[in-house]
């Protein structure tokens, strides 16, 4: 008799995100179904307004990462304008893009990850939070809380606001570096890479006692997407996209951002509102494929900063071929976060950082334009075409988390399937399937169970609407 | 206002701490990520105040008898609906969080069009296999996305896309201090 276990993140109260899963008639788990559960029409509604809103406009679809779709979208718009950016403000662009990946991954690792790494998976619930966190290792709170203050405050420098700063424009980005914002930022950045080498430091040495989590969290072969730049090397703004295998071999490489639609479709599953892109060449659903930190580095030939080159050499070490297990996300997570430091360091010591050409004006001269940028958690692409007065007539957005969709489906259908027995549901599943997704570090629109501990309520359930047992985790 | 925002509720009693609950509606997490931005006034504040319901806490249900609720977004589904009701009738006071809770802001955008449209745009236009509306234990949308007030009574707004997290500090703190704050003097619409 085929049942169905339903996981609420609570009773109706919270929660963009539930789970289903669905049993055979042998108790096993067939399927596992994540729901996400926020729909905001974006591509439709920036119909009828003026190109030069949109960076702006877009970045309001994320408070975590509102740079990335800042920064994506003012992409697409200087490839309605044809026009090339000045040089400077490319660099200020990939430094304000870094910043946020510096404040994002903090948060993802520190606020959100590292109660799990202190505590144990199967701590307290009413202690697995930051303020949890600052009981127990205050040091560590607060070096959470610093790193991602200083990528927050570079931000704010650069853009005048931390979260929804409107500074990167279509042709460039509207106010230069001043000398003293420049050494502001100058001052930070040690102390930052201090924060990040003690950090991963840590990870690594505690690493062993999480042997069994990162064989089994989402641990199977996928193919991995991101951008390089010419070289091969590790690149968040610019250059283009690589698709590697599970060996780590490449697949198909020097894609132009252009072409994303040549190798990505996206399919519709009517229990989210979450698509599911994948691998054209391969179809749906084998064209599963994973992105964000780990992607990133499974498919990069080098990060080209020294500190950030000599972990990715050692974390190359965990597995040959690509790093398999999503758990390791959080490591890949890390060593970005020196890249980022590192790069932004090489970019504050180039003169032509200060420079006061920071803009390029034209109008509109094209009426489709492609933007695609690294968000902190994978490859993210804005699509919009603009009529003769530049109004916006469509958009399509293509964001990182819904790449990682199919995948993340999986892992919960892998967890699942060990901690689901007959009519039973086991104690530690709540917590596993927690923890799967947020090694991806979803942010579902809403992200509501990105931040801090996702609460959960699981039912199993029969066709006639019995709840054959049920389990929760919190108060 | 100020009497019911200090006055003691059995819990309170029992750490001495006010009961804050923060909530997201259809927002972008902005004035949440603006709520950390307090940084190491966080910790300062874990003393003050004890988080009873969030996405910064793990506790599956919305308590009774919480003081304060910071709501972030618009109303924008059926689920919203029964959330706000909820949330008004165990909490004395509730915060409009930011121009998505106040006025609808940006996810209202979407009133103009047609729900169908918007829907088409996303499922159907810009997908290529399995084109259809997902609605499998999925939330309605409504026809049109509310700002808070128009569901529910709202004590206090607090405008900003998001609020800088100087004036959440401020309109925190004061509420702590047994007085009402008066947001305008720290944030402006859109700001
Ligand atoms: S008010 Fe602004 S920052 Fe807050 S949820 Fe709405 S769009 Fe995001």
């Amino acid at each position: 008799m085929p049942r169905e276990i339903v996981i609420d993140p609570v009773t109706r109260i919270e929660g963009h995100a539930r789970i289903t899963l669905k049993m055979d008639d042998n108790g096993g788990v067939s399927d596992a179904m994540f729901h996400v559960t926020q729909f905001r029409g974006f591509e439709k509604f920036c119909e009828g307004r003026p190109l030069t809103e949109m960076p702006a406009l877009m970045a309001r679809t994320c408070g975590i990462c509102p740079v990335s779709h800042l920064v994506t979208a003012s992409k697409a718009c200087d490839a309605l304008l044809a026009v090339e950016i000045p040089p400077t403000a490319d660099k200020l662009r990939r430094v304000l893009n870094l910043a946020q990946i510096i404040q994002s991954h903090a948060l993802s690792f520190f606020h959100l990850s590292s109660p799990d790494f202190l505590l144990g998976m199967d701590s307290d619930p009413a202690k697995r939070n930051v303020f949890g966190l600052a009981e127990v290792n205050p040091g560590m709170a607060r070096d959470g809380i610093r790193l991602r203050q200083i990528g927050q405050t570079i931000i704010e420098l650069l853009g005048g606001k931390k979260i929804h700063p409107s500074w990167t424009v279509p042709g460039g980005v509207n106010e230069p570096l001043s000398a003293e914002k420049h050494a502001k930022i100058v001052a930070m950045l040690p102390e930052a890479l201090d924060i990040a080498r003690r950090t991963i430091n840590w990870f690594k040495r505690s690493m062993d006692g999480f042997s069994e989590e990162a064989a089994s969290f989402a641990n199977f072969p996928t193919l991995f997407m991101g951008l390089v730049d010419a070289k091969g090397s590790l690149e968040h703004y610019d250059g283009f996209i690589r698709i590697c295998d599970s060996r780590g071999l490449v697949v198909q490489d020097m894609i132009p951002g252009e072409k994303y639609a040549d190798i990505i479709g996206e399919a519709v599953e009517s229990f989210s509102f979450m698509k599911f892109p994948y691998y054209k060449p391969m179809g749906y659903p084998q064209g599963i494929y994973r992105v964000g930190p780990l992607a990133r580095l499974n498919i990069c030939d080098q990060c080209g900063t020294p500190v950030a080159d000599q972990e990715l050499a050692e974390f190359k070490q965990l597995q040959r071929g690509a790093v398999l297990s999503s758990f390791h996300y959080h490591y890949a997570r890390l060593i970005e976060i020196i890249y980022g430091i590192e790069y932004i360091q090489r970019m504050m010591a180039d003169p032509d950082i200060l420079s006061t050409h920071v803009r390029s004006r034209a109008r509109p001269n094209r009426r489709e334009g492609i933007g695609v940028a690294e968000a902190p958690r994978g490859i993210l692409i804005h699509h919009y075409k603009i009529d003769e007065n530049g109004l916006v007539t469509w958009g399509n957005l293509v964001i990182a988390t819904g790449h990682n969709n199919l995948a993340m489906n999986r892992g919960v259908l892998q967890v699942a399937r060990r901690f689901v027995d007959g009519n039973k549901l086991q104690e530690g599943m709540l917590n596993r399937v927690e923890a799967v997704i947020r090694c991806y570090d979803p942010c579902l629109s809403c992200a509501t169970h990105a931040l801090g501990q996702m609460p959960l309520r699981i039912e199993l359930v029969s066709p006639s609407g019995e709840v054959l047992d049920e389990i929760s985790r919190g108060a | 206002m100020t009497e019911t925002a200090t006055q003691e509720t059995p819990a309170a009693a029992a750490t001495g701490k006010a009961r804050v609950a923060t909530i997201w509606l259809e927002g972008c997490s902005g004035c949440h990520m603006s709520f950390l931005d307090l940084d190491e006034r966080l910790l300062d504040l874990a003393g003050m105040i004890e988080m009873v319901y969030g996405p910064l806490v793990d506790i599956k249900q919305y308590p009774d008898a919480v003081d304060v609720c910071l709501i972030e977004g618009a109303v924008a589904t059926d689920e919203d609906v029964l959330k706000c009701r909820k949330i008004r009738a165990h909490t004395k006071l509730v915060i409009a969080l930011g121009d998505c809770a106040v006025t609808g802001n940006v996810p209202s955008m979407r009133n103009p069009f047609e729900l169908a449209a918007v829907y088409d745009r996303a499922y159907v236009e810009n997908a290529q296999l399995n084109k259809q509306r997902p609605t499998l234990k999925l939330p309605v949308l409504l026809d049109r996305v509310r700002p808070v007030h128009e569901v529910i009574k709202v004590d206090i707004f607090v405008p900003g896309c998001p609020p800088p997290a100087d004036a959440i500090y401020f309109v925190v703190t004061e509420l702590l201090a047994g007085r009402t704050p008066d947001p305008s003097l720290v944030t402006r619409f859109g700001k």
